[in-house]
């Protein structure tokens, strides 16, 4: 049995560890809002991209499209990128996207195919080191920054790239968490070479494009782009998935702290009135001996 | 009074500009064009350069773009910009630095194709540090 001061103790420790997880959660609601701004202002230029790609690719016969869009032709070296948060404390959210990297890698090393991993963000390279630490060809830590910029993407994409363009690779997959909404993130896979593009919708403008310098060139140019727009989007819903798991982890901490003070707080109690109690006993009965 | 049209600037960042305006000047890869209501559709690649936004009654806005596509219908025009910024935001060491990135890249190239590209891409920077120095 803990004594009084024991008990003490240890509820002063679990209010100070309260406090820590409160603040933590208010902190990821504030950053969470922010990330969600940024995904939201992001959508526009992923939208327009999509018109715009789905009007160029049209006019270009399968034979012409470049290399980006249309594969090597072969199926034989997976490149898949994991993208993951830089920091632990958010609930399931980096373990969740580390068990889809490790089923769709698992699922393609059975189907005898040859496996590289770039990791973005620490988390991940942390749980898929063990099982496939050999695989992992490069890794990318955003921690020093602060707002994802479009160049931290680019930078990405522009690695991807080079290795495309090195024969390093015949398919590459991008695996990041959906936001859907603060509770509920989504680990989702997404290829993204070769590109696949999006279809014309029925009532685009159908109007003939003239092109300058031809459309060719334009698409070969808009490709990269929309590779690096895509891995964008990730990093952004990764950003605001991974402050709605943190707020959530948070929040249940600070609830499940709460209770374990009330708990601590009527043993503390039941202690004090038994010690009394005892105390009250042992007077009474001194005083009746006499 | 003339037609006005959408014209829309968005970097991947934000959507910088969407509104009304009578005619916008953009920096195409083929050479500077004016784009007015009912301009032919038309796709263009966009250099580093200026773009000026007229508004009605003849307001001027300008802003800095590097790179980028334009997608012209008739109706309208999406400007689909690497990263833009208004000229009175500029940060004249920002456009320093991309220059000096792009000399690295220049004296680092390995092969004709890729320094070509690189000095293109650095010609066009360092016309526009120029363009705007004096403002």
């Amino acid at each position: 049995m803990p004594s009084l001061k024991d008990l003490r103790n240890r509820i002063a420790s679990v209010k100070a560890t309260q406090k820590i997880t409160k603040a933590m959660q208010m902190v990821a609601a504030a950053k969470l809002r922010r990330a969600q701004e940024a995904a939201e202002a992001a959508r526009p230029y992923a939208e327009r991209m999509d018109a715009v790609l789905a009007n160029v690719s049209a006019s270009i016969s399968g034979a012409d499209a470049p290399p980006l869009m249309a594969g090597t032709g072969k199926d034989d070296v997976h490149l898949v990128v994991v993208c993951t948060a830089d920091r632990g404390l958010a609930g399931s959210f980096n373990s969740q996207i580390a068990r889809l990297a490790r089923e769709h890698i698992r699922k393609l090393q059975a189907n005898g195919r040859q496996v590289k991993i770039i990791t973005v963000g620490k988390k991940g390279y942390d749980l898929l080191r063990r099982d496939f630490g050999k695989l992992v060809i490069d890794r990318i830590e955003l921690r020093e920054v602060k707002q994802i910029g479009f160049a931290n993407a680019d930078a990405i994409a522009k690695k991807v790239i080079g290795l495309f363009e090195a024969g390093e690779f015949d398919v590459c997959t991008l695996i990041y968490s959906r936001f859907k909404s603060v509770i509920s993130q989504i680990p989702t896979e997404q290829q993204i070479i070769p590109a696949a593009v999006p279809q014309a919708e029925g009532e685009s403008t159908g109007a003939i494009y003239e092109y300058e310098p031809d459309a060719g060139a334009i698409l070969a140019d808009l490709i990269p782009r929309n590779i690096a727009v895509q891995i964008f989007r990730a990093l952004l819903e990764n950003a605001a998935g991974e402050m709605g798991a943190k707020m959530t982890a948070m929040d249940n901490a600070t609830r499940n702290a709460g209770e374990m003070i009330n708990k601590l707080t009527i043993t503390y109690n039941r202690q004090r009135q038994a010690q009394i109690t005892k105390e009250l006993i042992e007077i009474i009965s001194g005083a009746e001996a006499l | 009074m003339a037609k006005t049209f959408t014209f829309e600037l968005v970097s991947p960042e934000r959507l910088l500009l969407s509104e009304e305006v009578e005619q916008v000047v953009i920096p195409g890869t083929e050479g500077e064009m004016t784009v007015m209501a009912e301009h032919a559709p038309v796709m263009t690649g966009i250099k580093p350069g200026v773009i000026t936004v007229v508004r009605a009654g003849s307001e001027r806005e300008q802003f800095v773009v590097f790179g980028g596509f334009a997608d012209i219908t008739p109706d309208g025009c999406r400007l689909l910009a690497e990263s833009a910024t208004r000229v009175k935001e500029l940060d004249r060491a920002d456009l320093a630095r991309r220059i000096e990135e792009v000399r690295a890249e220049v004296q680092g190239a390995r092969d004709h194709e890729t320094r070509t590209k690189a000095e293109e891409f650095l010609g066009q920077l360092t016309t526009l540090e120029g363009a705007l120095l004096p403002a």
